[in-house]
Formats: C-alpha cells, structure tokens, sequence
C-alpha cells in the first residue's frame, strides 16, 4: 500500500489527513495522481499545474519518480513557515 | 513556558523562553564569542487585514528532518561552533515567539550571515503553514517574504 498525505489546505479539500492506495509493487507518481483524480479531481488538477511540491519518505522528489509499495508520498502547497 | 531542553531543533507547541534557550546554547563551548538571534514573532495584520487568529501546521518527522539540515549545514558552511531552531505550531497568539533561531560562533560575522540564512532556508524548505484568520476570512498563507 501507498500512502498519500494531504496538508493545509488539501488536507481541507480533501476532507482528510490521507488515505491509502494499493498500486502494486513500484508505480508511477502519474498513477499515483490518476487514483486520486478517481475521487479528488480538485487536488489533481493543483498537481498538474505544478503548485504542489512532492515528497517521497521526507524527501521532494520530481514528479516523475517511481514509487514504491509502502513508501509515504506528501503532497505539500507552498510552505508559510517562520513567522 | 519551556525551558531549554537537549534537543537543539525541535518542532512544539508550547511557548519557549528566549533567554533559557540563549543560556543553554552558550554552554556549547567556552569558545563563543558571538551571538546572533532571530525571534519571529505573531503579527498583528496581514496585508492590511487584523488578523484574528494565527495556526501553524507542520509534516511531522520531514519538517524536524529539514530543520535537523538546516542546522548541519549551517554549522558545516558557516563555520559555526553551535546552533538552536525551534518552531512552534499549533495556535499563537498576536506578538507571541514563533520560531527562534540561535547562531553561536567564534566571532559575529559568521554568526549573522548563518542566522540570516538558516531563518530563509527554513521558510523555503520546511513543511510548515501558517492559517490566518482575518476579517475576510481563513487563508492558509502561500508564502512570505
């Protein structure tokens, strides 16, 4: 299982913190978006105009990377952090 | 309010004592011989709006992650002897600490150009968002300067 984290304000169109994908055992980010847009076209279309920053387990990654069964993705707006 | 604690970056929701966490950085070592200190604190208007109520929100374990290489970096790049980030999240307060960013060194100038650095890094690369809520309503901030 994939799991795909919301933050801020998708954590509010979403209408949750995450939820959980089983894609197999490696799959791509843009397989990962085509499950979300199933159910939450909104926050597809803010990934594919590029106004969100993917992580992989902590890390930002491109949007063409590969993922794995058991990773944990995050899809974070623009961070507003220091005061 | 808490006093410093052993952890030199860390991510809470309780108010810290400034002084305390000063103190505690200067027994690093007997060769500091400067300081530099950034306090972000709560505004009280954002865009020309009052702001009613400020929350912070972070990625657990990647914000700490990033706040831990910041400060690696920051000690490895600028020559530092020592340094403290803490961030708090949850609601705060108008003109309540929000984030403290400590720069401890042999001499100022390292010091200064580090803290500058680190408080930029944090707001380009840690997961944290601030929500204000104005009389126009809520707005989860995009970015700030």
């Amino acid at each position: 299982m994939i799991t795909v984290k919301y933050f801020a304000n998708l954590k509010q169109i979403a209408g949750k913190d995450e939820e959980r994908f089983d894609l197999g055992k490696e799959t791509t980010l843009d397989q990962v978006w085509e499950a979300i847009s199933q159910t939450l076209p909104q926050i597809a279309t803010l990934i594919k105009e590029k106004k969100i920053m993917v992580a992989v387990n902590y890390d930002v990654v491109s949007l063409d990377a590969v993922v794995h069964d058991g990773d944990e993705i995050a899809l974070l707006p623009p961070f507003s952090g220091g005061s | 309010m808490r006093s410093a604690t052993e952890s030199k970056v860390r991510i809470q929701k309780e108010d810290f004592s400034v002084t305390d966490e000063i103190e505690f950085m200067k027994k690093s070592s007997r060769n500091i011989g400067g300081i530099t200190v950034f306090l972000g604190t709560g505004r009280e208007t954002s865009k020309g709006e009052k702001i009613a109520d400020l929350n912070f929100e972070h990625y657990p374990q990647m914000a700490e992650k990033k706040l831990a290489e910041i400060r690696e970096k920051g000690i490895a790049d600028f020559g530092l002897i020592d340094m403290s980030i803490v961030h708090r999240i949850g609601h705060i307060d108008i003109g309540d600490n929000i984030v403290l960013i400590i720069t401890c060194g042999e001499h100022r100038q390292e010091t200064f150009k580090a803290c500058e650095w680190a408080i930029s890094e944090l707001k380009r690369t840690t997961p944290i968002w601030k929500r204000e809520t104005t009389t126009k309503g809520e707005v989860w901030v995009q970015a700030t300067p």
